[in-house]
């Protein structure tokens, strides 16, 4: 029996990662997949809650699920955004994108 | 009857107040209403004067006036013989004299004021006849006093009318001052001022008290009644208007200081041998004699009745030194009738020829008649001729006096021949021979006038009947024993029947009489000629000239007067201004010291505070500038340096702001794994 | 230790070995094709997990669009392939706190009392997850089918080529 507590730990580990991956680089690709990566951590969180603590309920599985959809929606919107960004700035270096700054 | 007599000085008073406030305007009125009330005062009067002959004591009716402490002082009326026999004289007289004035005083602007004078006047000397006390008697004297200024100045745009007026104030007030002291040390001694109570209360006093007393009353009467010295003023009253020489100076109140010795006459008598009493005489019959020495040189009708009042208030006086004090009083009662009769005539000479001079004069018997008879008579009764009046009242005082003090009746005597011979003098001159002027036209006057003239005539013939003295033979007895004597002086020694002083003073006054018609009688003086008696040479002169004591006053009292108020306003100059000047040379060096303190000091002090709030307030500036501004600024550049540090935060980069999110998630994971 | 235990090790250090290369590494495609590894590492967890559904769809989607997707993005902005580093200024502060994170959170996880249950997952799942889907939470079902056609239209209007500059 692999104990909850395996699957949580190599759930924050990837998520650690991910987080390290959407703050440290620069390609704004790189830093969509590391939001990826994060959010494939939670949501084997959610399934390893579902699975030991609330078999029976759907819910967990559920949540999983639309956690993917919307990232599938998100992942898509943001390259298109990339895509869009990369057209008029000839670059996806996100330092080079600050506008915003002060 | 009697318990009403208050009224009788109250009716007079009420005429003047009504003609004063209302009447002044309307003349006729204004004289009826005076001549009225002083008709209801007689009526009174007389009413008063028989009721009072049926009584045994004299009424007294007194009030509290005036609490002063343990005791009040009391005011009131009392009517005794005395009183009675006054009230009714006084009345009469001075009823005939209004009457007079009526006709005298016609078409004078002024009439109205005149009869409201003599009204007040009237009071005055009618209160001081009823009171009881020595104030009351005090203030009657004094409006007496006052309407006597009036009166005399009552033409008082003549400048010697309103100089004899001061004169007769001032003189009779040197005496008026003695009269005051006189009282206030009756009241300390006896702490009342009630005749009643002061007549017991003197016996028990030391005899230098009320000798002192007696003297200071006496020194009143002197001024009052113008005995030497001060007599000075009497002779030129005489520039008021005629009636008020006979209300005055004849019948009333030359008579109150008589009256006053005769009132307060057991003050004289006090003490053992009457020490009171001998100034009393002496200066009584010195006056006699000395004023009818200057009746004789004087040309002026009026003046020459002056000194004969002056010279009869002696006889008076000398009766009642010698203690003939019913002697006196009826003389004193004699006198009034035949003086306002003399006074009042001579007015109506004066009336008829317009001028006091008897220079002027002469003839007049034929023009004025009635005038000529009436003075006559009183001419006569005041000569002393018997059955006159007079005669019997003098003849009384020089028998008295004759029992006393044998020199005073000489000179008594003496001055009854002087009398005599200057009224004699006096009617020749006026009333025979030819008219020495003969622009004067004289006319007898109206019947207004002389009407009165003859009831006083009748008064001066008959009165004398009263007093005849009861051991006479005959005619003593017959005349009821000297009623009067009976009625007013019956605690007093019966008056002394003596023929021998008797025939002299006959004698005497014949004589008199024979010397003037002698030099003025036989051979009238024609216009122009002068006196006879001028042959007297220096004595003429100076008898003429009065002794010069209004003269030797004028240089001495006067003068001294004059420069006494010099010397006090030198003093007053000199000293107090003085003072009051170096208090204000103190005032401005104390002001300039003030400046320069003010000035150096304050104002320094002043300079050193603004100067340190200058500097206060430069540090203040410096403070703020460099301080506060330098904190707010700071505060502003902190500000301005945090904002533009701080915003550096705004990277623009998402990654910074996650971090920091990151970073401050792990901070409070910490914090919370740390609870 | 059993042989799932084993099979679930092995998996998970494919997976965290592949994630590692997602973040690290200059090459934008390398890291592409790690993440691909990465989703098929955590689609075997599913399968481990009992989620059999939810392995197959995670493949599906993840690794068929997801990453295929990026793969494309990648291609159309190569711009980046060649020059600077990989990593930006903040890397090593990130570093520290990811790693903090990663120490906090396996604490946690070990620290806390899990209320495991050992039940078993009840009838057919897949069938049950159609029928909750349709049913219970037949909302949220409906609005992701929303999401999804908002984000389609979108990603192509926001991508599209403009004629003018």
């Amino acid at each position: 029996m692999i104990p909850l507590s395996w699957y949580l730990t190599v759930a924050a580990i990837l998520f650690s990662l991910g987080l390290y991956g959407a703050l440290a680089r620069r390609n704004a690709i790189a830093i969509l997949m590391g939001v990826e990566l994060m959010l494939n951590a939670v949501n084997i969180n959610l399934v390893a809650f579902w699975r030991y603590i609330t078999p029976q309920e759907l819910i967990g599985q559920v949540f999983a699920i639309f956690v993917i959809t919307v990232a599938a929606a998100e992942a898509a919107i943001g390259l298109a955004l990339i895509i869009a960004i990369y057209r008029h700035r000839q670059t996806i270096n996100i330092e080079e994108i600050d506008l915003m700054k002060w | 009857m009697l318990q009403y007599s208050w009224l009788i000085p109250v009716f007079p008073l009420l005429s003047f107040a009504l003609i004063v406030l209302f009447t002044n305007r309307y003349k006729n009125l204004s004289a009826r209403l005076a001549v009225g009330a002083i008709f209801l005062s007689f009526l009174l009067a007389v009413g008063v004067f028989f009721t009072a002959l049926g009584i045994e004591e004299p009424y007294r009716s007194a009030f509290s006036w005036f609490p002063t402490g343990k005791t009040s002082l009391e005011i009131g009326f009392m009517v005794d013989p005395l009183t009675a026999a006054m009230l009714a004289m006084v009345t009469t007289v001075c009823l005939m004299i209004f009457i007079y004035s009526l006709g005298y005083m016609h078409g004078d602007r002024l009439y109205s004021r005149f009869f409201a004078y003599i009204s007040l006047f009237t009071t005055g000397m009618l209160g001081l006849v009823i009171a009881d006390n020595l104030l009351l008697a005090f203030i009657s004297w004094e409006i007496m006093g006052l309407c006597s200024y009036l009166l005399i100045g009552f033409w008082f745009e003549r400048p010697a009318a309103a100089n004899a007026a001061k004169k007769a104030f001032i003189t009779t007030k040197v005496g008026d001052v003695l009269l005051l002291l006189g009282m206030l040390l009756l009241y300390f001694q006896t702490g009342s001022l009630t005749f009643e109570t002061i007549f017991e209360a003197v016996n028990h006093l030391p005899p230098n008290i009320v000798l002192a007393a007696g003297l200071l009353i006496f020194a009143g009467a002197v001024g009052k009644s113008a005995q030497f010295p001060l007599h000075v003023w009497l002779p030129d009253a005489m520039e008021g208007p005629t009636p008020v020489s006979a209300l005055i100076h004849a019948a009333t109140m030359v008579a109150a200081g008589v009256y006053l010795v005769a009132r307060t006459f057991p003050i004289f008598t006090a003490v053992q041998g009457h020490p009171a009493l001998v100034p009393v005489a002496i200066i009584g019959a010195f006056t006699a004699f000395f004023a009818s020495t200057i009746a004789v040189a004087q040309n002026d009708i009026k003046r020459v009745l002056a000194y004969s009042t002056i010279s009869q208030l002696g006889y008076m006086m000398t009766a009642l030194g010698v203690g003939g004090f019913v002697a006196g009083v009826f003389h004193l009662i004699t006198h009034a009738f035949f003086k306002a009769l003399l006074f009042l005539g001579s007015g109506s000479v004066i009336h008829g020829v317009e001028t006091n001079d008897m220079m002027e004069m002469g003839g007049l018997r034929k023009k004025m008649p009635i005038t000529f008879w009436t003075f006559l008579a009183g001419m006569l009764a005041l000569s002393g001729i018997p059955p006159f009046a007079g005669f019997w009242s003098k003849d009384e005082i020089l028998s008295h006096a004759f029992d006393h003090n044998q020199v005073i009746w000489l000179v008594g005597t003496a001055a009854a021949f002087l009398t005599a011979f200057y009224m004699a003098r006096q009617v020749f001159l006026v009333f025979f021979g030819q008219p020495r002027n003969t622009e004067i036209h004289a006319h007898e006057s109206p019947p207004v006038m002389t009407g009165p003239l003859v009831v006083l005539a009748l008064g001066a013939t008959l009165l004398g009947l009263l007093g005849v003295p009861a051991d006479m033979p005959i005619l003593g007895p017959l005349l009821g024993n000297n009623p009067f004597h009976h009625f007013v002086g019956e605690a007093f020694e019966a008056t002394p029947f003596n023929p021998q002083v008797m025939g002299i003073s006959i004698s005497v006054a014949l004589a008199g009489l024979a010397l003037g018609w002698l030099i003025y009688g036989r051979e009238p003086l024609a216009a122009g000629q002068p006196d006879p008696l001028e042959r007297l040479g220096p004595l003429w002169v100076t008898l003429k000239n009065k002794y010069w004591i209004d003269e030797i006053y004028n240089a001495t009292v006067v003068r001294g007067v004059i420069l006494l108020g010099d010397l006090l306003f030198a003093f007053d100059f000199r000293v107090i201004d003085g003072l009051v000047n170096l208090a204000g040379k103190a005032t401005v060096a104390f002001a300039t010291l003030n400046e320069r303190f003010d000035t150096y000091v304050v104002d320094g002090l002043v300079n050193l505070v603004g100067k340190g709030t200058v500097v206060l307030s430069t540090l203040n500036e410096l403070f703020d500038t460099y301080v506060v501004d330098g904190v707010v600024n700071g505060v502003g550049k902190a500000a301005n340096t945090l904002g533009r540090e701080l915003r550096l935060i705004q990277t623009g980069r998402v990654q910074n702001y996650l971090l920091l999110l990151l970073m401050s998630l792990l901070m409070l994971t910490g914090i919370f794994l740390y609870q | 230790m059993t042989l799932i235990q084993i099979a679930f090790l092995v998996v998970s250090a494919v997976t965290i070995l592949a994630a590692l290369g997602v973040v690290v590494g200059r090459n934008i495609l390398r890291n592409a094709l790690a993440l691909i590894l990465a989703f098929l590492g955590v689609a075997a967890l599913y399968v481990l997990l009992e989620a059999t559904f939810l392995a197959a769809v995670q493949v599906l989607i993840y690794v068929g669009a997801i990453a295929v997707l990026i793969i494309f993005a990648i291609m159309l902005t190569e711009g980046l392939m060649k020059r600077g580093r990989a990593t930006n200024e903040q890397w090593w502060v990130v570093l520290v706190a990811s790693a903090l994170l990663a120490a906090i959170l396996i604490f946690l996880v070990g620290a806390v009392e899990w209320q495991v249950t050992s039940a078993q997952i009840g009838g057919d799942p897949i069938a049950n997850l159609g029928r909750a889907l349709l049913t219970t939470y037949v909302l949220p079902f409906e609005v992701a089918s929303l999401l999804l056609l908002m984000a389609l239209v979108g990603a192509i209007i926001i991508a599209r080529e403009r004629e003018e500059a």
